[in-house]
């Protein structure tokens, strides 16, 4: 058990809006650009659909780095669900701050459908990052992870 | 303070004899003097239980939700942070106000029942209330050392109502409200951490903080999920339950008055109101300042943007 453990790989659960985020992941892909096989895709209709409680369900269940990529201010596919997104995010990821979490688990990120070479930055930069700070303890629970 | 109550009481049964409402929402007398609790009057009659005094700290806003939905008018009697849930509560279209005949009521301060028990006094055989000073089984405190921690912040700015009884004037908070905010802000994320997961062990998952709370009356909350993962499973880590913490606050984040509710409310003693006040400093910060139930209309800041709001990695700690 222990073993496995210290050679585990940091998971990193990246949120995408369909109509960009996730579209600019498949152009990373057929442009041949290269991200971290760590990073576990999860499509959302919009950056707005994810809930807080999403990013702790992660968290909670062993998830080093959350990050939430949507389309650009201004582009979002239903006009202004990344607007909402923003102020929440912003908020959360502050009391998570306030909570003694480390700030660099958590992003958001806005990516485009033509941004595969940002995308492939992107999540080259997050996992580099997550790997730093090693694992997860401080939000995971063990109660959810089995 | 005794003339309050009298004035309150007569109020109430002139209306209730009038048939303008056919039940009165107040506080009752417990066995205990302190014990005192919210309850709903139908007669005249059930009116001696009636109390108005530095024990009825509880916030009785919430009950409107329901009592609203029943036949005819209700009378509620409102302190002055009743008064904001009420409006944020007629805000989010949770109680019918044309049900409602609301007294605002003056307040100097409640008394928090756990700082007597700190202080040794269990029974409360005898009190007397001054505008700064109560006196309990003869033993005189300033309000400032047992007073409810919200009430040591409060404006006690008396809203909008169709009445208001009031005799003495008004106090001003002697203290800023974001003192230990400010305070747990300017230290490591690590003190961070160890403050928080040693407040946050110490809860049991009563879910009063929860019930009590004016802002969360969603008919099924999403914590009472069998399929949450967590349900009839002990902790394993003491700091398991932040979730729960998190996600409470994150859930009246923009809607929370500051009513101190939770804080008030909870046997473990965790004070909850630093995570909402969190949130409130961070709006009022980040997107203006925006004080929730001041009034029934405007736009919460969380159902709200502007194209120049800052992006989440711009914001940082304090
Ligand atoms: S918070 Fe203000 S209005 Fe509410 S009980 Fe305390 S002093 Fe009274
Ligand atoms: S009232 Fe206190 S002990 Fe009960 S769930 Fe809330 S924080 Fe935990
Ligand atoms: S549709 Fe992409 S962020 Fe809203």
């Amino acid at each position: 058990m222990q073993e496995i453990n210290k050679e585990k790989k940091p998971l990193i659960v990246a949120f995408c809006c369909n109509w960009c985020s996730y579209a600019g992941a498949d152009l990373a892909g057929s442009s041949r650009l290269s991200y971290p096989a760590d990073v576990k895709i999860i499509r959302v209709p919009c950056s707005c659909r994810v809930n807080p409680m999403f990013i702790l369900k992660a968290f909670q269940r062993g998830a080093d780095g959350v990050i939430i990529c949507g389309c650009h201010p201004g582009d979002c596919h239903y006009t202004t669900g990344n607007y909402y997104a923003r102020r929440r995010m912003s908020l959360l990821f502050s009391m998570l701050d306030y909570l003694g979490i480390e700030r660099e688990r958590t992003r958001v990120e806005w990516v485009s459908a033509a941004e595969g070479a940002k995308f492939s930055k992107v999540m080259n930069e997050f996992a580099s990052k997550i790997n730093e700070l090693g694992e997860n303890k401080r939000l995971e629970d063990l109660r959810c992870k089995n | 303070m005794q003339k309050l109550e009298t004035l309150m009481l007569e109020k109430a049964k002139n209306l209730l004899s009038s048939g303008e409402v056919s039940r009165v929402l107040g506080w009752k007398k417990g066995e205990l003097g302190y014990d005192v609790e919210p309850s709903v009057f139908t007669s005249a009659q059930s009116l001696d239980n009636f109390v108005y005094n530095v024990f009825c700290g509880a916030n009785l806003s919430k009950y409107l939700v329901q009592e609203t939905k029943k036949e005819g008018k209700i009378l509620v009697f409102l302190k002055p942070c009743d008064s904001y849930s009420f409006n944020q509560l007629i805000k989010e279209h949770r109680i019918n106000k044309d049900k409602v005949y609301t007294v605002g009521v003056e307040c100097q301060g409640k008394i928090d029942n756990y700082k007597l028990k700190e202080n040794g006094i269990e029974v409360v055989e005898s009190f007397d209330e001054e505008v700064d000073f109560v006196t309990v089984n003869g033993k005189k405190f300033t309000k400032g050392e047992i007073v409810l921690g919200k009430c040591s912040v409060c404006e006690k700015k008396l809203l909008d109502y169709d009445e208001v009884i009031s005799i003495n004037e008004k106090r001003s908070p002697d203290k800023d409200r974001f003192e230990m905010v400010k305070k747990l802000e300017s230290m490591t994320a690590d003190e961070r951490y160890a403050f928080w997961k040693d407040q946050l062990s110490n809860c049991i998952r009563c879910n009063a903080c929860r019930n009590v709370c004016p802002a969360c009356t969603c008919t099924k909350c999403v914590f009472d999920n069998d399929n949450s993962g967590i349900a009839s499973k002990a902790n394993s880590d003491s700091f398991e339950e932040k979730m729960f913490h998190i996600i409470r606050a994150f859930h009246v984040a923009g809607r929370c008055t500051d009513c101190g509710e939770c804080s008030r409310v909870c046997p473990q003693h965790i004070p909850l109101h630093l995570l909402n006040r969190k949130f409130i400093g961070d709006i009022n910060r980040l997107y203006g300042t925006y004080q929730a139930g001041e009034d029934t209309t405007s736009k919460g800041p969380l159902t709200d943007y502007t194209k120049q709001d800052v992006d989440p990695s711009d914001v940082f700690g304090g």
